[in-house]
């Protein structure tokens, strides 16, 4: 599905220093596999996803999505390939209503039902929100789960998340949780969730940690769960 | 009618075909079509171009449309259109101007448009600019809109000019007498070698009254765009001013607001912000499979909504 070949991605600071942040990864990730990866803040993570989605693209190295080279696709040509992105941060807009964004997700045009089943898939009364603008009026929790539903919309073989939980509630977290599950669960696409939550990397099929810019470990969630959670600080990972 | 005259007729009034309730229709400088109602009265100026509407008091859910169309290279006009609204209306005005211009000749529109708004009346307004034709000759249109609000009376002003102006000198001047409010929701968008200025000022007279304007602009290629709003609180009112504005390519925007407090309790606020489409828009739309032109377009169609 996913492979990642000697990934690295380096950035220069103001005194023309390079720095690496993606240090040669390799990685290669099964069909209809739920992949969370963790590590430690500053570790490589959501650069690694914008570097799958095309956001970034790598310093050398390269990634396969389905045996096709993507390395030097664009982000457009990545979407239309079938990979998903959902920001930690999402985007606002001004003018653009919850329902467009919905409808451009999903990539054709849906009813105000249509919509509201993938808005209540995360928790929200679509009928309060579909003529609503994806803008500050809304609440970083809203947006979030509009973020998550627009995702759900795209129903692509491949989503990324980065940090999902971030910014929501403990209900939403719940639901959250069960969203996962359902998407993991009722279709062959596959996941990576970026994710600090001990209940999301529970629900993964397999965890990849990442610090200082490299694959640290790598497996079932019984292998790499109780290391993870033996004290932070303590932890061999996030020495 | 001809189709351009159609055409034009269909971007700035909405109109497929003629109107219901009262109407008058201005193509290359003479009516060529009105109607009257019971209650809404439309009389030709006898001194100058123009014409006078009175709304008898008390009348509702009426609408009037008083399109103008130029279609004729060369035509320059200036007409003056007076709205007598009575008091307890609730009417709709339909306004708007656009030019064909398939000849290398200048077309100009200037237009003072004066609104007495009688006591507790609720007017909306919609006045829509086009210009179209592929002559080297310029389509100019420099529109002037006075108000005059009476007590609890409530104008909606809302403008639109999208495409095909050269230059525009948009002016908007307005008096509000006790608890009258005031909304302008204006959406410009230059391109081209463009030139539109858009200034605004506002006199909150009455205790009460309150006015709130919000422009919305986007300026491509080497458009300029000038955006000035002066509001004078001289009594217990409430005034707001927002200009908000995506700037591409070489285009240059200016956003002047200016706020007067005359009074103890006049509360009032400006706000301005210019910049380009922001990166992070773009790419979140790209993740949802459209080009970047497209995305480009999304967003700025949204933001001029």
């Amino acid at each position: 599905m996913l492979e990642l070949r000697n990934v690295s991605f380096q950035v220069s600071d103001e005194n023309s220093k390079t720095k690496g942040i993606i240090k040669d990864i390799s990685l290669k990730l099964n069909d209809h596999t739920f992949t969370a990866i963790t590590g430690p803040n500053g570790g490589g993570k959501s650069t690694l996803a914008r570097l799958i989605m095309g956001i970034e693209r790598p310093t050398s190295g390269s990634i396969l999505f389905n045996g096709i080279d993507i390395t030097n696709m664009s982000i457009t040509e990545r979407a239309n390939l079938g990979i998903s992105f959902a920001f930690q941060q999402p985007v606002r807009f001004k003018g653009i209503k919850v329902k467009d964004l919905i409808m451009l997700a999903a990539g054709k045009k849906i009813s105000a039902a249509g919509a509201c089943e993938y808005l209540s898939k995360v928790g929200l009364c679509a009928r309060d929100y579909i003529n609503r603008d994806v803008d500050g009026s809304l609440s970083g929790g809203e947006l979030k789960r509009i973020e998550i539903a627009s995702i759900i919309a795209r129903n692509t073989p491949l989503s990324v998340f980065d940090e999902p939980e971030a910014g929501i509630d403990l209900w939403s977290f719940n639901n959250l949780i069960k969203v996962f599950e359902e998407l993991h669960d009722t279709s062959d696409n596959s996941l990576i969730i970026i994710s600090h939550q001990e209940r999301i990397l529970n629900i993964a099929d397999e965890i990849v940690v990442i610090a200082d810019g490299t694959v640290k470990a790598r497996g079932s969630k019984d292998d790499i769960l109780p290391e993870l959670l033996q004290g932070t600080g303590s932890c061999k990972f996030y020495q | 009618m001809d189709q351009i005259q159609k055409h034009l007729l269909e971007q700035v009034a909405g109109l497929h075909e003629i109107p219901a309730g009262a109407y008058n229709i201005r193509a290359n400088g003479e009516s060529i079509g009105r109607s009257t109602t019971a209650n809404i009265d439309i009389v030709t100026k006898e001194d100058k171009q123009g014409i006078d509407i009175y709304v008898k008091p008390g009348t509702k859910k009426e609408s009037l449309h008083i399109p103008v169309i130029m279609s004729q290279s060369g035509l320059t006009e200036m007409v003056y259109n007076d709205f007598h609204i009575g008091e307890d209306c609730d009417v709709t005005i339909v306004a708007g101007c656009g030019i064909h211009n398939g000849g290398d000749a200048a077309s100009k529109h200037d237009g003072i448009h004066s609104f007495f708004v009688g006591k507790n009346s609720r007017v909306k307004y919609v006045e829509k600019h086009y210009g179209s034709g592929e002559g080297k000759g310029e389509r100019i249109m420099n529109p002037v809109t006075i108000v005059q609000m009476d007590e609890n009376s409530y104008l909606e002003m809302e403008t639109v000019q999208i495409k095909g102006v050269d230059s525009t000198k948009r002016h908007t001047e307005a008096t509000l007498a006790d608890g009258a409010k005031l909304v302008i929701t204006e959406r410009l968008m230059t391109h081209g070698s463009q030139y539109a200025e858009s200034s605004f000022n506002v006199d909150l007279n009455g205790a009460d009254s309150s006015a709130n304007l919000i422009s919305r602009a986007v300026a491509k290629d080497d458009s300029k765009q000038l955006f000035l709003a002066k509001i004078n609180g001289n009594n217990r009112c409430a005034g707001h001013s927002e200009c908000d504005a995506i700037i591409m390519d070489n285009a240059k925007i200016s956003a002047i607001p200016e706020i007067t407090a005359n009074h103890l309790d006049a509360a009032l606020i400006h706000e301005a912000a210019i910049g380009k489409i922001a990166g992070e828009q773009l790419i979140k739309l790209m993740t949802l499979g459209l080009t970047e032109a497209e995305a480009e377009a999304q967003i700025v169609n949204g933001f001029l909504r």
